[in-house]
């Protein structure tokens, strides 16, 4: 387990019986995660069919998250809510004591994330996203929606706000060999649970993790505060990328987050704030692969 | 989501926040008896005239104007309408004045700033506030960054009474007025109900620039510039009365409705990309080998093929684009839908540019098959430098 979540992490899925949240469940499932409950309000008591790599399995469902915690020890979440309820749905987690939450919904209400982000600072639970294709270590345990087969278990931390762009690095990475530890995917909302420097944190901590990439976009501030944590405290080697250079100012580029206003949180800043704590930046996102290895 | 002044007023005044007797007018006629009411009600011959769009710097170009009397309102109204604004918000084309917004005058004394917004770095809202009112705020925070006084408020609490007076003896609100008690009282009174309109109605930014004092010592919000959270539109049915189409990209308006992320950009390189981070960086990277991106659209992971032929007929029915890049890697997305979705628009449309398909991901070799059986004149590429490289060269000829 690198960091986070790995082989006895045990998973529920918050909203499992909606479209989204089956279909992923079941790839998770595929993939090898430890999927112990499904949790949609009015279908408890229903079995949720899956095929595991070991064979069949039937994951019980429940009305409320407390419940299904209590009755199997579920320590992980992975939220499928709609937009108007999924802030309530981090907090009924929160509430029934699960360390992870890993929300992947695009499109809460920023008003609603900001009453979750208070919630964050006096509870034990930690969050990712949401607005993000959640976290995997590759071999070990899937929570979200990127595609297992392009993972190969390795020694490279990945973080990133952006989902495809993930996939693209990690696409990378795996060609040139270079397998991942822990990817996690940290969204694009303005207000979100854990940021860059909570992730490098976590990977300067990780003993299974040799070398990190961000991959950054335009919006708010985040990587610069990210690159002057990273001049002061990290000790292995950072790669980066920050989407977003033809961007125009003042509109939304798809995440809520993406946007440049008042002239801040443009690309060329938080490139040279990057470039200025020693963290080597890719000059193309077709060269994310090359950057890292570049360090190595 | 961008609303107009006076659309935000009538917001504002829902809220009890004080502000000047006010009219829209769509005509001239209209314009001139918004005038006649208001200079009868208020027993003023100061009226003013003002352009609604929604990029700020009005004044600036010219499209905020005072006028003494109902005919010289009508005399400025008759400038105002109609005209190509520029100012330095809008394109450098500008932007047509299709709606005014009459409204009293006020004997103003003071200026003052004040704004709330969703400030990232603490994941507040955030109530900022200044004396320089009526200037641009970029300038104060980059000369004379002390100027602006910031208070965060706890979405516990909402705003509480006491930053808001903080606010008010800060910026020495009662000074010079007949009765500063109740100045400082009604600045006070209207900070607050800000601070609630802003979290109820789902605002993302909220300036009133300037916030006037009047020789009388009344509080007033002379502007009104709100825009509001996309992500809240579901929970939000009266928002769509406020859309003016006018000031949308028609292209952008109709990616919405079929729930694509579409931004018109000037180039004419068109993009087809799932997910926003990878699609802005074909953009950057389009850009980076000498070419112009069109557009930035996000397929997003969801799409069904009808969704993706609606896309790239979007893309094919722009005349400025000289060629296309397919940019996808597919997670949840299926290369195999993309793939059917691309060769179905462009067998109803018809391929006239260069189009460069890069598949990765999932089904991603059901995807190349169809697109090799489709007969259509598609170049494929194996990674993204490769497509971008390719469709720049396609273009350039």
């Amino acid at each position: 387990m690198s960091v986070l979540v790995g082989k006895q992490t045990k998973v529920l899925f918050q909203g499992i019986t909606g479209s989204a949240g089956s279909f992923h469940a079941g790839q998770c499932i595929a993939y090898g995660t430890n999927v112990v409950a499904g949790q949609t309000p009015n279908r408890g008591g229903q079995l949720f069919d899956g095929t595991a790599p070991a064979g069949p399995v039937q994951v019980p469902v429940f009305d409320t998250v407390d419940e299904a915690v209590k009755k199997t020890g579920a320590n992980t979440s992975c939220i499928f809510v709609p937009p108007l309820g999924a802030a309530d749905a981090i907090l009924e987690a929160f509430d029934a004591g699960i360390e992870l939450v890993v929300c992947i919904t695009e499109g809460i209400p920023v008003m609603d994330m900001i009453k979750v982000r208070r919630a964050l600072e006096t509870s034990k639970s930690k969050l990712i996203g949401p607005n993000c294709p959640g976290i995997i270590t590759p071999g070990e345990c899937k929570i979200g929606i990127m595609p297992g087969h392009i993972h190969m278990a390795g020694k490279i931390g990945v973080v990133s706000k952006s989902g495809t762009l993930t996939y693209e690095a990690v696409g990378q990475l795996t060609k040139l060999g270079l397998g991942q530890s822990t990817c996690i995917g940290i969204g694009g909302d303005p207000a979100a649970g854990l940021d860059f420097i909570d992730v490098l944190e976590l990977f300067n901590n990780d003993p299974g993790t040799e070398a990190v990439i961000m991959m950054g976009e335009i919006g708010g501030n985040a990587e610069i505060l990210a690159a002057e944590w990273i001049k002061a405290n990290m000790k292995k080697p950072v790669a980066g990328f920050i989407a977003g250079v033809t961007a125009p100012p003042g509109k939304r580029m798809g995440h809520a987050g993406a946007i440049i206003s008042g002239g801040k949180g443009t690309a060329e800043e938080k490139i040279e704030a990057l470039k200025s704590a020693g963290v080597k930046v890719a000059p193309t996102p077709a060269d994310l692969g090359t950057t890292l290895q570049s360090l190595l | 989501m961008n609303i107009h002044e006076y659309q935000g007023k009538q917001i504002f005044a829902r809220y009890g926040i004080p502000i000047s007797q006010g009219i829209p007018a769509f005509t001239v006629d209209e314009a001139a008896k918004a005038a006649e009411k208001i200079i009868a009600d208020t027993k003023s011959e100061v009226v003013v005239v003002k352009a609604q769009i929604h990029a700020g710097g009005r004044g600036k170009g010219g499209g905020v104007k005072v006028a003494k009397g109902a005919a010289a309102a009508k005399e400025q109204a008759q400038n105002i309408l109609g005209m190509q604004l520029i100012t330095p918000q809008t394109r450098p084309t500008g932007q047509k004045v299709n709606r005014l917004y009459i409204e009293q005058g006020q004997d103003i004394k003071r200026e003052l700033y004040v704004a709330l917004v969703v400030d990232r770095e603490t994941r507040r809202v955030a109530l900022m506030a200044s004396t320089e009112g009526g200037m641009d705020i970029e300038e104060v925070a980059a000369h004379t960054p002390e100027k602006i006084l910031t208070q965060f408020i706890d979405p516990l609490l909402g705003l509480a009474p006491f930053q808001a007076r903080k606010v008010a003896y800060a910026l020495k609100v009662g000074e010079g007025t007949p009765d500063p008690k109740a100045t400082v009282n009604e600045f006070v009174k209207l900070v607050l109900a800000l601070g609630e309109l802003f979290i109820k109605e789902d605002c993302s930014l909220l300036e009133v620039n300037p916030l006037v004092i009047t020789g009388a010592g009344r509080v007033v919000a002379l502007d009104a510039k709100l825009n509001l959270d996309e992500n809240a539109e579901a929970r939000h049915p009266e928002w769509e009365a406020l859309r003016d189409v006018d000031e949308e990209d028609p292209v952008e308006l109709e990616a919405k409705k079929t729930g694509l992320s579409y931004v018109s950009l000037d180039g004419n390189i068109g993009c087809l990309v799932n997910g926003a981070g990878l699609a802005m960086s074909t953009m950057d990277i389009i850009k980076h080998y000498g070419g112009e991106p069109a557009n930035f659209l996000d397929v997003g992971g969801g799409a069904n093929k009808e969704q993706v032929t609606k896309a790239f007929k979007m893309i094919l029915s722009s005349p400025k684009v000289k060629g296309i890049f397919v940019n996808i890697f597919g997670g949840i997305m299926k290369c195999d839908v993309i793939a059917d979705g691309v060769v179905a628009a462009t067998k109803e449309l018809g391929l006239t540019v260069p189009l460069v398909v890069r598949l990765e991901g999932t089904n991603v070799e059901q995807g190349k098959e169809i697109l090799k059986n489709s007969g259509l004149a598609i170049q494929t590429a194996d990674d993204m430098g490769d497509g971008a490289r390719k469709i720049v060269a396609a273009v350039k000829g």
